[in-house]
């Protein structure tokens, strides 16, 4: 196991007509090889921007990559020529989106758009990639792919439609998976089929994931290292089990708190995290949870906290972790 | 099959969805023919097509052979149409006209589409100042009436059927960058767009691939309601002088032929006339039926 990627203060503005957006806000973290990091936070705290900006996909105007280092494979991926990076895209690192609905081409077989990636990448015939294809929808639990390779998108489930984007995600054996929210748009009992073969499968050819949710209960089974973002930033960052029993930052809590859970009594109520995130164009000076924080201080409104470590590999960014 | 039928015989469940043996193009096929005014349009469509493909063996007589001693014969079982100023066969002629106006419908089409799609998918897709300078460019074309370019451009070219094929063609441009431009926009925003990138496709083949079979079906129906604009354009230019030489069957030319001759024998200016009218109608009855068959909001 060595270190597959190294996040290093990466930093995604966007340049709108209200101001500067800090989307991605120096942000660092590492993954480990056949490592699963889980990227929580709620709508609009730069899960998702974060995750573009590894491989460059930001949408430019408005967006741009202003500083920071991603180190995969020992290379910077900021740093890559045009060509270079759309090599290792869908090769080295493949996505699944959020909308199993609207991420295949409506007018193309299914067929033909998985195939398209390893013709792509594999330069691999007709012929061959169609038998590989075929293997890949087998792998990926379609039933009778040898006649569904031929179908269009409108003939599957949306469940069925999110596994045909992970066998197309898979289909180069990439050392990396992102998935952006890939089981939001289905329902609860595929939810948890898709994330048990995703894991399965993933853990199977030795590939990291980086699964970016804003659902805690969901993700808990399936990672080994959590990141909850808040602001563009990553506030708390330690191994999963460490962060569901010991939560030290007070949005972290709030978000574990805000989930049913099973072993509550059923009446008992969620507790809801009161207030709304930050304008990312006009950030507060201090601590970006201080308006919402329950337990803040006055050195919160003026300073912003530095991460430190509380553990071997927990780190969080508030002035007043809950052991202190 | 073999291997379904065997799966049958093993008792397997097959499922059998009902829209599957149905390839796109059936599938349109089928919604349009429920229409009874797109059916209709598309019976004229396709006896227009079938006079310009087999003239040579349905028309009666020699379109071009004139005969002066039976000018402005009128209609007979012989010459069902009846003859025009020099003697020649109506429905010959407009038989063989549906070919030049076939040919010019397509060839102005085709002049449209493969400069106009082009130009609005590359606007629409890469945005910005492409977009911008070819936008300024399409709006000061839509600003010019379309007829008075034809003719400018006429002007400019000289007389003769090819340079009115330029003239209809290059006015019809801005029509399809605009509309080129504006499906790519609407694309380009969903997904799988997005998701073919993360795959690591290039642009050429994401514009190939996933854009254009996108947004190919406004462009469909624009390129039928066209067929029908070019025709008539074709037949005004030819009515008055600047299209085909003299013999040559046009419908433009010969309702101008029989213009003289309306008060006496008024059937040599009615047939062309009435050619005109019902193929146009034809392709914009089409054109309708296409655009609602087409769209994917009224699938039911």
């Amino acid at each position: 196991m060595g270190l597959l990627l190294q996040v290093r203060d990466l930093r995604t503005y966007f340049y709108t007509e209200t101001g500067i957006v800090r989307a991605v806000d120096g942000i660092s973290y590492d993954l480990q090889e056949g490592e699963t990091l889980g990227l929580v936070g709620e709508s609009g705290c730069g899960k998702s921007v974060s995750a573009l900006s590894i491989v460059r996909l930001i949408p430019n105007p408005p967006g741009k990559i202003v500083s920071g280092e991603v180190l995969f494979e020992g290379r910077d991926l900021l740093k890559l020529t045009e060509d270079k990076i759309r090599d290792i895209r869908g090769d080295r690192i493949a996505m699944i989106f959020q909308e199993p609905m609207t991420s295949l081409n409506p007018v193309l077989t299914i067929g033909l758009q998985i195939g398209e990636v390893l013709e792509l990448h594999r330069h691999l015939n007709r012929k061959e990639s169609r038998s590989e294809v075929i293997r890949l929808l087998r792998m990926v639990g379609i039933p009778d792919a040898e006649r569904r390779i031929d179908d269009y998108p409108h003939q599957f489930s949306g469940g069925m439609r999110q596994r045909v984007m992970i066998a197309m995600a898979l289909s180069c054996n990439p050392k990396l998976l992102i998935a952006d929210e890939p089981t939001t748009a289905v329902d609860v009992t595929i939810q948890a089929q898709l994330l048990e073969m995703i894991k399965e499968l993933t853990s199977r050819l030795g590939t990291s994931v980086i699964l970016i949710t804003h659902n805690l209960g969901v993700v808990a089974r399936y990672v080994n290292r959590m990141a909850v973002m808040y602001a563009g930033r990553i506030i708390e960052w330690g191994p999963a089990q460490e962060l569901y029993r010991n939560p030290q930052h007070p949005y972290t809590i709030g978000l574990l708190a805000s989930v049913p859970r099973l072993d509550q009594p059923r009446k008992a109520r969620l507790v809801p995290i009161e207030g709304q995130p930050p304008d990312l164009v006009h950030l507060p000076q201090g601590c970006p949870f201080y308006p919402r924080c329950p337990r803040s201080m006055k050195q919160c409104a003026s300073e912003r906290p530095e991460p430190r470590l509380v553990d071997l590999d927990h780190m969080v960014s508030c002035w007043l972790p809950l052991d202190a | 099959m073999k291997e379904q039928e065997l799966k049958k015989q093993r008792g397997e469940f097959q499922p059998e969805p009902m829209e599957r043996e149905r390839g796109p193009f059936r599938e349109v096929f089928h919604r349009l023919c429920k229409r009874t005014t797109a059916l209709f349009g598309l019976v004229i469509v396709a006896l227009f097509l079938l006079s310009a493909l087999l003239a040579p063996v349905i028309s009666p007589h020699d379109p071009i052979e004139h005969n002066l001693a039976h000018k402005l014969e009128p209609p007979s079982w012989e010459y069902p149409f009846g003859r025009d100023e020099l003697g020649r066969c109506i429905l010959s002629r407009i038989i063989y006209g549906a070919r030049i106006s076939l040919v010019i419908g397509l060839i102005v089409i085709s002049i449209g589409i493969l400069i106009g799609v082009p130009l609005g998918v590359f606007s629409g897709y890469y945005g910005g100042k492409v977009d911008f300078i070819v936008q300024r460019f399409v709006d000061t074309m839509l600003a010019f009436p379309g007829i008075l370019l034809a003719l400018l451009l006429i002007a400019i070219l000289g007389v003769g059927l090819q340079n009115v094929m330029i003239a209809v063609g290059v006015s019809t441009v801005p029509v399809y960058a605009r509309l080129a431009r504006s499906s790519v926009l609407a694309i380009k925003a969903r997904q799988f767009v997005e998701a073919a990138k993360s795959m690591g496709a290039r642009d050429l083949h994401i514009i190939l691939r996933h854009l254009l079979p996108n947004s190919l079906s406004p462009i469909i129906v624009q390129s039928t309601l066209h067929m029908a604009t070019a025709i008539l354009w074709a037949a005004g230019l030819g009515f008055l002088g600047l299209g085909v030489n003299p013999p040559t069957p046009e419908w433009g030319a010969m309702l101008n032929g029989g213009r003289l001759y309306i008060r006496v024998a008024s059937h040599v200016a009615t047939f062309p006339g009435l050619m005109i009218f019902v193929t146009v109608l034809g392709f914009n009855l089409l054109g309708d039926g296409l655009r609602d068959a087409l769209d994917p909001r009224l699938k039911t």
